[in-house]
């Protein structure tokens, strides 16, 4: 084991997997000479030259979509988006080829693609470089989608994401590039996906946490087991797609109760996909409706107060929990109101 | 100058491609109005020259993609008419066994790379195969083709800078059919000289007459040489008429009969045929074969196509995912096959219906014991 910040830990995934695999290259902004722009391929240009690590224009859609054409003949190329907001610009290529050209093509090519970008609110970035939108491609056919908390999973995910044969959305959190934690140095340690982490046992309430949200989740379960005595279970699904539901549905069956915290907007949400899926699966199991706490339903804004309050913190989370449990008449201080 | 004559067996081949393509497409256009082939239908016939002419500058392991106008290009590139029809009848023996349609069809194994249903889409996906076979170290050339319309898309602008900026090799081919869909070249582009287009971002241009095979044939390969030799895109514009509205849907308000019938008059087809009855390479019993086989097996395509089944309900979920990937166990996606209804109706419509319920239960997935890799 290593302590390895979490860009450290993506650091030696690529690097891993950039030396095991001569079909691996990357592509993105500012990867290459700068470092990337939050370092995370720093020192790769230097180790494995330009050819392989290719600074690129911006130009988003059209790298991505390169990266669709040199993975259908042969490459496993990973692009780097410098944040979530502008993958946005690469919709048409993420969603109309990469998702759908083994479907439309009748599975005759395939598209083993990784494109990374990093989300998450807190830096005081505004309404375009803040936003979690994991929801909008956890709705389309075709993408993976990889939500790593931690930097072991963050290494063991992205090594996965990059061997698979599907299109992986690997997000990142901005949040967490600077976390340190334990990391397996193991070449061969993978983290399969559609594997929950059950980041916390307990038996009084489950909650689900989205990424930064896993890491809230856990201090919150801390509050609710010093100050409530209440013991709840944390699950960090690691990826929306595959999504590991029987383990979300078994903690369900013991703790009857349900908390999911993203940092994304209600409306269509993970949550709202989640709350659905459980009610659908598993609604004898229920003693109380399935919670949702979210980020509020506005863009992203600039002001650290107003930020403050658009995302969601630990005691949210502990009063949503609690409702569940009948154990306080306030509501949770729900942030989209 | 006049391009030479390509040599009789070649010159043969390709008046019966293009041939080919026009019987292929008129039937299409026939199956169409009699509702046996859904959705958007866009035809190339005036085109076939543009087609056969380009492909023919390519080697067998060169790649081409072209757009949602590509029945021709799959036909051009080998794919059986079989198969392309059956994929318009919406088929399980079509090339994309019924899943793409007439705006994407695709055949790897002859390194046709597909059509795309969005404008402008497939140009970044060509720059990507050229890169692919530039880090393989091989020779290989990417052809891509696209309309005047999409000249104007953000990715026509990215890919070319791209493609100069790392000298892939990509043969651009801008289809010059005088329409974006409805809207005239010089209501669409404030630069109509298209060939030009690419010089202000490092890709040099060229063109041809695309009522004309040879000097299609011509132009494209003295680009597709260019290309290879020399590591850079060039850009490659092919002036021709699309004789047929936009899609079957196009009332055709846009233009006049008149201009219709002077490109008419210059039928690439015909034009072709004549010239190699004047140089003696064919005499009019062989045209006049060349014409009968092209329709026949045409009708071979609609009845093969016709006697194709549809694909099975129990099919829908196929292919939305690679499941035979490398880390094997690393995740599962539950195929719907087993959750899908048996009973079928009439016209499989109430199984899709009940299949997409099922959704949820397909996003949920089976852990395998023992190969938690975590």
């Amino acid at each position: 084991m290593a302590q390895l910040r979490y860009r450290e830990a993506l650091n030696a995934a690529l690097r891993e997997e950039l030396r095991r695999d001569e079909r691996v290259m990357l592509m993105g902004e500012d990867i290459g000479v700068f470092g990337g722009a939050f370092k995370v391929t720093e020192g790769l240009l230097e180790e494995f030259g330009e050819r392989r690590v290719r600074d690129t224009p911006i130009s988003e859609n059209t790298i991505v979509g390169m990266g669709v054409g040199a993975a259908m003949t042969g490459l496993r190329p990973v692009v780097e988006l410098m944040t979530i907001n502008f993958a946005l610009l690469a919709f048409d290529q993420i969603i109309n080829h990469a998702a759908h050209i083994h479907y439309m093509f009748g599975g005759q090519a395939r598209v083993p693609l990784v494109v990374r970008m990093p989300e998450g609110a807190g830096h005081q970035l505004g309404p375009t470089h803040s936003h979690c939108l994991e929801a909008m491609f956890l709705q389309v056919p075709g993408l993976l989608v990889a939500v790593p908390s931690t930097p072991a999973d963050a290494k063991g995910l992205l090594k996965t994401a990059i061997r698979d044969e599907n299109p992986v959305i690997f997000i990142e959190h901005e949040s967490l590039y600077g976390v340190r934690g334990e990391v397996p140095e193991d070449e061969e340690h993978l983290v399969g996906f559609g594997r929950a982490r059950v980041a916390r046992e307990g038996a009084d309430v489950t909650i689900v946490g989205v990424s930064r949200m896993a890491r809230t989740a856990e201090r919150a379960a801390e509050t609710l087991a010093n100050e409530h005595g209440v013991g709840a279970e944390v699950i960090d699904p690691r990826t929306l797609r595959p999504l590991d539901l029987d383990t979300i549905l078994a903690s369900v069956a013991k703790t009857n109760r349900c908390v999911v915290v993203e940092e994304g907007w209600p409306h269509g949400g993970v949550g709202a996909n989640l709350a659905a899926l459980i009610c659908e699966q598993a609604f004898d199991e229920l003693d109380a409706p399935v919670a949702r706490v979210t980020g509020a339903d506005v863009p992203m804004p600039y002001s650290k107060p107003l930020e403050d309050i658009a995302y969601p913190h630990e005691p949210q989370i502990v009063s949503a929990a609690l409702q569940t449990l009948g154990l306080t008449d306030a509501g949770p201080e729900r942030a989209d109101g | 100058m006049a391009p030479s004559l390509p040599d009789p067996d070649d010159a043969r081949e390709w008046l019966a491609t293009m041939t080919l393509i026009r019987r292929f497409e008129e039937r299409a256009g026939e199956m169409y109005a009699r509702a046996r082939i859904g959705g958007f239908l866009h035809l190339s016939i005036g085109e076939e020259a543009t087609i056969v002419g380009s492909a023919r500058a390519l080697r067998s392991d060169d790649y081409l993609i072209s757009t949602y106008r590509s029945h021709g290009h799959a036909l051009v590139r080998g794919t059986p008419p079989e198969n392309v029809m059956a994929e318009l009848f919406g088929r399980v023996d079509g090339c994309c066994k019924g899943r793409g349609g007439s705006m994407h069809m695709f055949d790897l194994a002859r390194r046709f790379m597909g059509g795309y249903g969005i404008v402008g889409g497939n140009l970044p996906i060509a720059a990507g195969i050229a890169l692919a076979s530039d880090q393989r170290g091989t020779d290989e050339v990417t052809l891509c083709t696209f309309g005047d319309g999409a000249s104007n898309q953000g990715t026509f602008g990215e890919t070319l800078n791209l493609a100069a900026l790392w000298r892939l090799p990509v043969v651009f081919m801008v289809t010059n059919n005088q329409f974006g869909m409805g809207t005239a070249l010089r209501r669409h582009s404030a630069v109509t000289d298209l060939q030009r287009k690419g010089e202000s971002l490092g890709v040099p241009g060229m063109r041809c007459d695309g009522m004309d095979v040879c000097d299609t044939h011509a132009v494209v390969s003295q680009a597709v040489r260019r290309v290879r030799e020399e590591r850079r895109p060039v850009l490659v514009e092919a002036v021709t008429y699309r004789f047929r509205g936009h899609s079957m849907a196009d009332p055709e308000q846009y233009r006049t009969k008149e201009e219709v019938a002077e490109w008419r008059a210059r039928d690439p087809i015909p034009a072709f045929g004549e010239l190699l009855e004047r140089e003696g390479i064919l005499d009019e019993e062989q045209r006049a074969l060349i014409d009968a086989r092209a329709a026949e097996r045409v009708e071979a395509a609609v009845g093969f196509a016709e006697n194709s089944p549809f694909p099975a309900p129990e099919s829908l979920y196929d292919d939305v995912y690679v499941l035979d990937q490398e880390v094997r166990g690393a995740y599962s996606v539950r195929t719907t096959s087993q959750q899908t209804p048996a009973a079928p109706s009439q016209d499989g419509t109430e199984e899709i219906a009940r299949g997409a319920q099922e959704i949820p239960q397909q996003m949920t997935t089976a852990l395998e014991a023992g190969e938690d890799a975590s």
